[in-house]
């Protein structure tokens, strides 16, 4: 029985077609489950596409490679959901290009930092982690401080994004550039664009502010801007896991 | 196959493969037994696998996230909550007693404080001890938790209702209040002056701090006090003790009096349960500086 591959082994072709079979069912089994995606993602309300200044925030977040230290997935286990909140829903990353999900925790997980600290105590974080946390071993980013951020490329950036699947409308893509700077500053007279926008179809009121506290508009108020708002988009209010609806039904 | 090769390698007794490198040839040894009976097994646990546990994606999309559900219902959710419930029946003992407590039954019977202690200084470690410090000692900006000077009050129920809205957090009920930005008020003179008068404690012996007196008491008195002991009603800080929450040098006081921090504290309402924030509150309170 053992010698039977004598056969395959001395005929290139059958080899050629069998090696065909076995990997098309590899293949197929990594492949098939994308093609259902949109059954593996529980609907939640208040999911929206980041605003170009958080946008912007979480392209200097991949650039210094944050995602090295920093996980973004609350797993369901009760140490973490104690920990972190509610565990992540896959919804909550389905508009990040790439996603930041991972198990690599330097640091601790992110996907809800959103509104745990003050701008002020983040701003102190990033110039120096020690100032805050004596027995931090985060590098300083102070650097973010003194580089304007770069916005006038954001609306590219948004429009590759959309080709991905992100909803961003023409109207937003238009307005990219003024958004992002009406978010950065304490008062502005294009909130009221940036929040028709970004806020009230998604139930929300966009965090618009001076971030860092600085006169220009720095990558330090983008990233700080793309940190609070991780994981205070979703409406847990009607949430119901979908395995309890399968119980019900 | 009929021309099977049939060589024997003569040390070994192994049968060749026929195939022959210089008349260097290959033996047939078949994969050991161990090895093919792991691969076998392995192949056996992947299809008990996917029948009990969710495995296949399907096209009605109508189970369980739209795949094979598996015989023994298993989610990661129902996991979680097993496991969560298992610790809310160890706690149950205390926990029942501790949601319907008032904050003074909880001071008065100890085996639900030291619950409460407990369960709150996990929760501080986690979500408090980054801005106020391992031991809620504070730092520069971050009020010290354990001495009895409070800004906004340090009764359980004062303590509760600062962690429950925060400082200046944007919550609809966040304490709040603003020291004014004198930078363009008063002249450079004045804020020196004034700062002379509250290093001297309320007890002006030079000619700058008996000036910086009168200052105080036309633009600082209403917050701070008329002896500058501060004012809990809008959190204004004692400045006659040796407590500081931005530094006590001349130069730190003036520079909050040409342009005040305004410390915000979130709000946490939205993040920790309500047993959480009263394990919290009793906590904090149980540090040292608590209030009756
Ligand atoms: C070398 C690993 C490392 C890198 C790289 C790193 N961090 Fe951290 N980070 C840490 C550690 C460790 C902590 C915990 C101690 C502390 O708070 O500083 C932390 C804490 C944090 C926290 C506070 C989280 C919490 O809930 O307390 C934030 C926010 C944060 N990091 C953001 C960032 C951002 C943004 C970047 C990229 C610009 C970054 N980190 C890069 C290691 C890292
Ligand atoms: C982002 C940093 C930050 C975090 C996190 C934080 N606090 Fe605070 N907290 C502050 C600041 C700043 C103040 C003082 C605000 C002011 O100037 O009035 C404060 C004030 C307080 C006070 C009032 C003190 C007084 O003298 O009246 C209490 C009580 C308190 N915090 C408890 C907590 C607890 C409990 C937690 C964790 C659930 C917590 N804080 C988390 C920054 C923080
Ligand atoms: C509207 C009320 C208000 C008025 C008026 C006011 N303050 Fe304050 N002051 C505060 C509050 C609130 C704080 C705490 C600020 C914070 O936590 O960010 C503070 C903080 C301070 C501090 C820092 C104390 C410390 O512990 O580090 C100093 C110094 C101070 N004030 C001096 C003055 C002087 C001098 C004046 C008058 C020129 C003045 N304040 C007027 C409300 C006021």
């Amino acid at each position: 029985m053992l010698n039977k591959h004598d056969v395959i082994e001395k005929n290139s072709f059958l080899m050629l077609i069998l090696i065909v079979v076995v990997i098309s069912i590899g293949g197929i089994v990594e492949v098939l489950p994308l093609f259902r995606i949109e059954t593996t993602i529980e609907p939640i309300k208040g999911i929206r596409p980041y605003t170009p200044l958080e946008l912007e925030g979480k392209n200097i977040y991949i650039r210094e490679g944050c995602y090295n230290c920093h996980s973004q997935q609350i797993r369901p286990l009760r140490d973490e959901v104690e920990r972190y909140g509610h565990y992540s829903l896959a919804a909550e990353s389905m508009y990040d290009h790439p996603f930041q999900w991972g198990s690599k925790r330097t640091g601790p997980d992110l996907a809800r930092v959103g509104g745990k600290y003050s701008d002020a105590w983040h701003v102190q974080h990033m110039m120096n982690p020690r100032s805050v946390v004596p027995e931090s071993i985060m590098p300083s980013y102070a650097h973010l401080a003194h580089e304007g951020a770069h916005l006038d490329e954001i609306a590219a950036d948004m429009r590759a994004l959309r080709k991905t699947g992100v909803p961003y409308t023409d109207d937003m893509i238009k307005n990219a550039y003024k958004d992002a700077l009406a978010q950065a500053r304490n008062e502005s007279d294009d909130f009221d664009g940036l929040q028709a926008r970004y806020g009230t179809p998604f139930g929300h009121t966009v965090n618009a502010r001076n971030f860092d506290g600085q006169e220009t508009t720095t990558e330090l108020d983008a990233l700080i801007a793309y940190l609070q708002v991780l994981g205070t988009m979703a409406d847990f209010k009607d949430y119901e896991p979908a395995s309890d609806v399968g119980d019900k039904e | 196959m009929s021309e099977h090769n049939v060589e024997k390698d003569d040390i070994s007794g192994v049968e060749t493969t026929g195939h022959d490198w210089d008349g260097i040839k290959e033996l047939n040894n078949p994969a050991p037994r161990w090895w093919l009976m792991v691969f076998y097994v392995c192949i056996a646990f992947a299809i008990g696998y996917w029948v009990i546990y969710p495995a296949w994606p399907t096209f009605s999309g109508d189970n369980e996230r739209g795949g094979t559900k598996g015989t023994m219902g298993w989610t990661e959710y129902k996991q979680l909550k097993d496991s969560q419930a298992e610790i809310l029946a160890r706690r149950a003992q205390y926990l029942g007693r501790f949601e319907k407590a008032s904050f003074s039954q909880i001071e008065n019977d100890e085996g639900l404080r030291d619950f409460a202690v407990a369960g709150g200084k996990a929760a501080f470690k986690d979500n408090c001890a980054t801005c106020h410090g391992t031991g809620g000692a504070g730092g520069n900006g971050y009020p010290n938790l354990n001495d009895d000077d409070w800004l906004w009050g340090g009764k359980i129920e004062d303590i509760y209702q600062t962690i429950r809205f925060g400082i200046r957090s944007g919550d609809d009920e966040a304490r709040l209040s603003e020291m004014p930005t004198f930078g363009g008020m008063l002249t450079p003179k004045q804020i020196s002056d004034v700062a002379d008068f509250v290093l001297s404690k309320d007890n002006p012996t030079t000619p700058t701090a008996i000036e910086g007196k009168q200052v105080f008491a036309d633009n600082c008195a209403s917050c701070h006090g008329e002896k500058a002991t501060g004012g809990r009603e809008v959190g204004a800080p004692d400045l006659v003790d040796a407590i500081w929450l931005y530094g006590g040098t001349k130069a730190d006081i003036m520079a909050q009096v040409t342009k005040p921090r305004h410390g915000v504290m979130p709000a946490w309402e939205h993040r920790l349960d309500r047993n959480t924030i009263r394990e919290l509150a009793v906590y904090v309170h149980s540090l040292g500086g608590g209030e009756e």
